[in-house]
């Protein structure tokens, strides 16, 4: 009961604190939604959305972003809060925090400042502002839903079976951001201060839980810096020493497997290519995967996951099953490259 | 444990540490030993607020509590049996409640409903909006329900606070309603319909937390007045449940639909005949539009900007769909559009998405074979918790009614229950009873007066007949046989049709006019939706006699405002519109006598009648007291035909 009072008591002394600024909420809203744009382009086929958000990040049209397959498109289209509608051109991307700055034709827009300031701490109370489920159209403005900060951790978060590249620091929301459509949507404190950006949709690679999350403003102005000034590169991001762990194709072992058509594909090998890991481990067409590293591996999408989960240097061990029996092949270290998208 | 970690919260707290060590030290100072358990425990049993918090924070706090109280009274469990269930809001003493089509479909024409008071209460279904999902009805034995009152939902802000009451997962086993709380995300949410039905125009979205089971129950403001009520919810992913994104039906499309819900019908929203798209330069234009539409008739065409519809300004598609979506067929709106620089604006009488049997058909759970696009809801849109099945039992025979109920149902194909609609006719026919000096007046009427443009007009009505004598000639109607012989304007036959039944609604009241029901409520005044507060809503009845189709708007004050008669169906009708008491009036006219009658047909106005003198008669031939003696109406101007 006391539990509750204080929670309810938190929530009361927020909203006063909130109504002793100089903007309520509701301003404080409709001034950071300004800042907000909705981004058509790619996609609309096979759940992959058509769309996504941005955050103005100067008044020059600047927008910042989260790097996905919606920018993949010839034509991206920008729309503003007042419902004004531009052509974007993608002025560069940053593969480390998967970032992306799309320019706009236009002056004097309304922007957020990106400073690589101080941290809120974890209890500050936030309103997210996305393009969630693209509901809003036109001059419709974007969707609020508010939150805390529930705490600040590093991103160990996985997107199918490919870890993410980001490292860093990011702001646990308690507050569900995890839409299709929120990505790049700006999280805002409750002075409209930019504390974050909606990062894309991921699953804890711990938990398998899906994430709200936000990317905190500091890593933004890296990234927008790192953009902005062509120093950006995929190089950078990896810190040194450390083994990437992105995607992995078995291809780079060598191994065709059979089209991934059922919900639950067996892993049969489809063919070898000759003078690859897997031909000198012994594989052949037809062999059916069963376990990689002795753990048992029950569909082609559970082979893929088990290889990307392994990292650069592991040993690749797989059990596979030829003519009834079960034949172990060692297939050596996994090569560091493969990464695919 | 959770009480453990809770404590310890409290003692991390600078404020609360030092508070406890005030307190151990007071107990040291009385020699009082304590083991620090026993403070801690000490520290669990007081409240929280023996801290730093500061009384306007506890009072705002207290606020939202008893807020929070007085909305959960008002919320309803309604239970469909194995059906499933979901929520619902009172919203009068005398028991109303809104919920969703899609909670009651299942369940049918009887329901049980559970209110926080832990009593269970017998509720009949009054009317269905299929394609608003919306479902009226009302819970019996009680004239003192605890309810909420709907706000103005235009009002409606986002960032403001909100918060639902419902029974989620059908967890109200005790009648408790949850609450959930958030903030308006959104305004003016468009959500696409599966199919033609379950369309959210104009929502309100909201990030508390709207679940299965949710559908139905009352959105609530900081005030706890009914800003909508709940509905459905974007899914994806993680399954049914809530991900942050609920949307509400608004108060004030509630509002609409209200007169035409406790009416007992089956109501139906509104298309104009016409589509819009946006085009090259961004302007919302008519795409294509169907010449049997009353915008045709009106002069709407094709590629005209739309600028305005209802008093809303349109700059989108979806700005159509989400005004045109709030709006029950029937009503009349005002559509502005822009031709070639022009400015325009009519009034549009708008056609029903449906027709009758398509509306009964989707009730019954029956296949609903839209012309439109499939019905599958686009991804990530979906109605909650649907999948109650669908044991609709059409019309049920009144003896497999509960017995608490049976009183209070009727089956009439076009109708919920046209119970209710019996009910709100004799509603209206008392009001104008109640109106009084007309109805003791059942003799000749004689009214004269002058047209706007000066000339002398005459009418003469009574139970034979009715005469108009106007400069260009005079025009009779047998008031004793069919009345659609006489075609409306010209003459104008239409309006003195239109005014016998007038007489004879005022005189004898609905039920011996002819099939007589109650319609719904309509704005008094169409151009009323510039208004700040929207349209004032008026009752109207619906009367098919004589060979034509009448309707009359009663006021709340029991006073006729208009009649509109059709001969047929697809027909311009007439349209007479009455003005009550104009200042520069001679005010010795009855009560119930409008001093101005404007006469309209289709885009022409035929007259507007300004009433100087009334003469009314008692009976067949006895002078009425306090009016002008019969003798004198010859002398009266225009008089003498």
């Amino acid at each position: 009961m006391i539990r509750h009072t204080v929670v309810v008591t938190a929530m009361v002394i927020g909203f006063l604190v909130g109504r002793a600024d100089a903007a309520s909420p509701q301003e404080t809203i409709a001034g950071a939604a300004r800042k907000v744009v909705k981004i058509h382009g790619a996609g609309g086929v096979r759940g992959l959305e058509a769309y996504q958000t941005g955050i103005l990040v100067s008044p020059a049209g600047h927008i910042i972003t989260v790097m996905s397959t919606v920018l993949d498109a010839d034509e991206l289209t920008c729309v503003l809060d007042d419902g004004r509608r531009y052509r974007a051109t993608m002025l560069g991307v940053d593969p480390s925090r998967e970032l992306a700055v799309l320019s706009i034709e236009a002056e004097e827009l309304p922007a957020f400042t990106l400073a690589a300031s101080d941290r809120v701490p974890a209890g500050t109370r936030i309103f997210a502002l996305s393009n969630l489920f693209g509901v809003a159209v036109g001059d419709e403005r974007v969707s609020a839903q508010h939150g805390v900060v529930s705490a600040i951790v590093p991103l160990e978060a996985r997107r199918g079976s490919y870890e993410v590249p980001y490292r860093g620091d990011v702001y646990i929301l308690d507050c569900t951001t995890n839409n299709p459509g929120s990505p790049g949507g700006a999280v805002v404190d409750w002075r409209g201060r930019l504390v974050g950006m909606l990062g894309k949709e991921l699953r804890s690679s711990g938990s398998g839980i899906w994430l709200n999350y936000a990317i905190p403003s500091e890593s933004l102005a890296e990234g927008y810096a790192a953009i902005t000034s062509g120093t950006a590169s995929s190089a950078a991001a990896t810190p040194a020493g450390e083994p990437m762990r992105a995607g992995f194709d078995p291809a780079t072992l060598g191994l065709v497997l059979v089209p991934d058509l059922l919900d639950r594909t067996p892993p049969f090998i489809e063919t070898v290519a000759a003078e690859s890991p897997a031909a000198r481990a012994g594989l052949r067409p037809d062999d059916l995967v069963i376990a990689v590293g002795g753990r048992a591996v029950a569909s082609r999408a559970a082979l893929q996951q088990a290889l990307s989960a392994l990292a650069a240097g592991d040993v690749v061990r797989l059990s596979v099953v030829r003519s009834g029996a079960i034949v172990e092949c060692e297939l050596g270290p996994r090569p560091a490259s493969g990464r695919n998208r | 444990m959770r009480q453990i970690l809770f404590m310890r919260q409290i003692l991390d707290q600078p404020s609360a540490a030092r508070w406890i060590a005030a307190v151990v030290q007071a107990c040291q100072r009385i020699g009082v030993v304590l083991v620090a358990s026993g403070v801690m425990a000490a520290v669990a049993m007081l409240p929280v607020h023996a801290g730093d918090v500061a009384a306007s924070v506890l009072s705002a706090q207290q606020q939202r509590i008893d807020v929070m109280r007085r909305a959960s009274a008002a919320a309803v469990a309604i239970f469909a049996g194995e059906a499933g269930g979901g929520s619902g809001v009172l919203i009068s003493p005398d028991g109303y409640a809104l919920t969703n089509f899609h909670v009651v479909q299942p369940a049918g024409i009887a329901m049980k409903c559970g209110l926080a008071d832990g009593r269970l209460y017998d509720a009949v279904l009054v009317g269905l909006d299929p394609t608003g999902d919306v479902a009226l009805v009302k819970l019996l034995g009680r004239d003192d329900f605890p309810s909420a009152e709907l706000a103005d939902s235009d009002d409606v802000e986002v960032g403001d606070f909100c918060f639902a009451a419902g029974n989620p997962f059908l967890l109200a086993t005790d009648f408790q309603p949850s609450i959930s709380a958030g903030i308006v995300s959104g305004m003016r949410r468009y959500q696409f319909p599966a199919g033609t039905i379950l369309e959210y125009a104009d929502c309100l979205q909201v990030d508390a937390a709207i679940n299965p089971g949710n559908s139905g129950g009352g959105l609530f403001d900081a005030e706890g007045r009914i800003i909508g009520v709940n509905g459905r919810a974007s899914f994806e992913k993680r399954g049914r449940v809530n991900v942050g994104v609920g949307y509400a039906i608004s108060a004030n499309q509630l509002r609409h639909f209200l007169g035409l819900l406790k009416g007992g019908r089956l109501v139906d929203h509104a298309t104009m005949g016409a589509t819009v798209a946006t085009s090259a330069d961004g302007r919302v234009v008519v795409s294509d539009i169907l010449e049997s539409s009353d915008a045709w008739k009106r002069g709407l065409r094709y590629d005209d900007e739309i600028v305005s519809l209802a008093g809303r300004s349109v700059r989108t598609v979806n700005a159509f769909k989400n005004v045109l979506g709030t709006l029950p067929a029937g009503w009349r709106v005002p559509l502005v559009y822009r031709r070639g620089g022009r400015r325009e604006e009519i009034l549009v009488r708008l056609a029903g998405v449906h027709t009758a049997a398509e509306l009964a058909n989707i009730v019954e759970g029956k296949s609903q074979k839209p012309a439109g696009p499939p019905p599958s809801p686009p991804r990530g849109q979906d109605g909650p918790d649907q999948d109650g099945g669908h044991r609709q039992p059409g019309e049920p025979a009144q003896d497999s009614l509960p017995a608490a109920v049976r009183p209070f149902y009727e089956a009439r194909r076009g109708f919920t229950n046209h119970h209710f609609n019996m009910l709100e006719r004799g509603r209206v026919a008392r009001a104008i009873a109640a109106d009084g000096e007309l109805t003791a007046l059942g003799g000749r009427w004689v009214l004269a007066g002058r047209l706007a443009t000066g000339e002398a007009f005459r009418i003469e009505l009574s139970d034979k007949e009715g005469m108009i004598d106007l400069p260009t000639g005079a025009t009779r109607v047998d008031a004793t046989g069919e009345l659609d012989l006489n075609p409306s304007p010209p003459g104008s036959g239409g309006m003195l049709a239109a005014l016998l039944l007038w007489r004879r609604l005022v005189l004898e009241g609905p039920e011996p006019l002819g099939r007589t029901s109650y319609w719904g409520t309509v704005p008094a005044d169409p151009v009323g939706f510039n208004e700040a507060d929207g349209p004032r809503l008026v009752d109207m009845l619906e009367s098919s006699v004589a060979g034509v189709e009448a309707r009359f708007t009663v006021g709340g004050d029991g006073k006729v405002s208009g009649i509109e008669l059709w001969t047929a169906p697809d027909a311009d009708p007439c349209e007479v519109r009455f003005t009550f008491a104009l200042p520069a009036q001679p005010q010795d006219l009855p009560r119930g006598m409008p001093s101005i009658i404007e006469v309209r047909h289709g885009n022409e106005l035929f007259g507007e009648f300004r009433v100087e003198k009334a003469a009314l008669e008692q009976s067949a031939g006895e002078v009425g007291g306090g009016v002008l003696p019969a003798t004198e109406t010859g002398a009266l101007p225009g008089g003498g035909t």
